[in-house]
């Protein structure tokens, strides 16, 4: 058998993947800070007052971002949970774990600044519409699972009860993405889409897709980051660790 | 340019309270975020030290019974 000199199965095993996400992280992390900064630009200086809504508008640049994200990363945590059930592989439940408090973050900040945009535009901060109402039980699933995995004391086990309630919640994804098509709802319906022009000026989209990307950015810098925490945790019994543990006990 | 002055800026069209509350939570809850991300790192590292030290302050009186 004749082995290939990349394989990207090996960065699967944790001893392989550790190193590799110190390398990534900070290159992420620049690249978020770097893009939040112009999209922060854009947004306020470069994005025109809205015809309609003024100023208040401008709450859209996090608003939506934060959105997306929170629903694509619930949807990553499903995917490495099915790879963990399936394959049985140690690091993507880990991927999975590292993934929901960003994930949880980014869900606050979506009800928080719809929130805020709701007062002036709607006349109120919350409403029971559906929009609103599954992205809420998404935080909830966040919650739930966090607290699921925290609370079960065999890794293994922990991990598989987490998989199976990342998978049974990613259902409530596509409901909070298509609650605006599906129901009459207040919140109004998407401004991008795959199959229509977008119903926006071209710089406020730009600052929309700019700060989305900044997300992208911060979300795997940080869940890098968070992952390596975790592989030592997990790891601690081998030989490697202990010898990470020399390296970073000679640099203290 | 959108602003012909800083008060305008700040001001937001009078939807200061709305604009400014989104970004500054925001900014909160990211900076809050990388603190705890950082903390754990922290945290993690010097736990498994403190095990590990155990671990081989457990070995060493073994260790001194066994040699002659």
């Amino acid at each position: 058998m004749t082995r290939s000199r990349f394989n990207i199965f090996r960065f699967a095993v944790p001893q392989n993947f550790y190193p590799l996400a110190g390398k990534l992280a900070p290159i992420f992390a620049v690249t978020a800070a770097v893009l939040f900064l112009a999209g922060l630009w854009i947004s306020f200086f470069i994005a025109p007052t809205d015809a309609q809504q003024g100023e208040v508008y401008r709450v859209i640049f996090i608003h939506v971002p934060a959105a997306w994200m929170s629903m694509f990363i619930y949807l990553v945590m499903a995917f490495w949970s099915a790879v963990g059930l399936v394959f049985n592989t140690r690091l993507s439940a880990m991927m999975a774990h590292a993934l929901a408090p960003t994930g949880a973050m980014f869900c606050f900040v979506a009800l928080w600044t719809g929130a805020l945009w709701g007062r002036p535009t709607w006349g109120a901060y919350w409403v029971w519409d559906a929009r609103l109402t599954s992205q809420l039980l998404l935080l909830f699933l966040y919650f739930g699972y966090i607290a699921l995995i925290n609370a079960i004391d065999d890794p293994r086990r922990a991990d598989k009860a987490g998989a199976i309630l990342a998978l049974v919640g990613a259902i409530n994804v596509p409901i909070i993405y298509f609650s605006v098509k599906w129901w009459n709802t207040l919140h109004q319906g998407a401004s991008v889409s795959l199959t229509k022009a977008p119903s926006m000026a071209t710089t406020m989209l730009m600052g929309m897709l700019v700060m989305a990307f900044a997300a992208w950015a911060y979300t795997i810098a940080v869940t890098l980051w968070r992952v390596r925490s975790l592989i030592l945790e997990r790891e601690r019994n081998a030989e490697w660790v202990n010898e990470e543990l020399d390296r970073l006990e000679a640099a203290a | 340019m959108n602003w012909g002055s800083a008060e305008a800026f700040w001001n937001m069209g009078g939807a200061a309270t709305f604009v400014w509350g989104s970004y500054a939570v925001t900014l909160i809850v990211i900076v809050v975020e990388l603190i705890l991300l950082f903390q754990r790192r922290k945290n993690t590292v010097s736990r498994l030290l403190r095990l590990r030290r155990g671990r081989s302050a457990r070995r060493q009186p073994a260790n001194v019974s066994e040699s002659p």
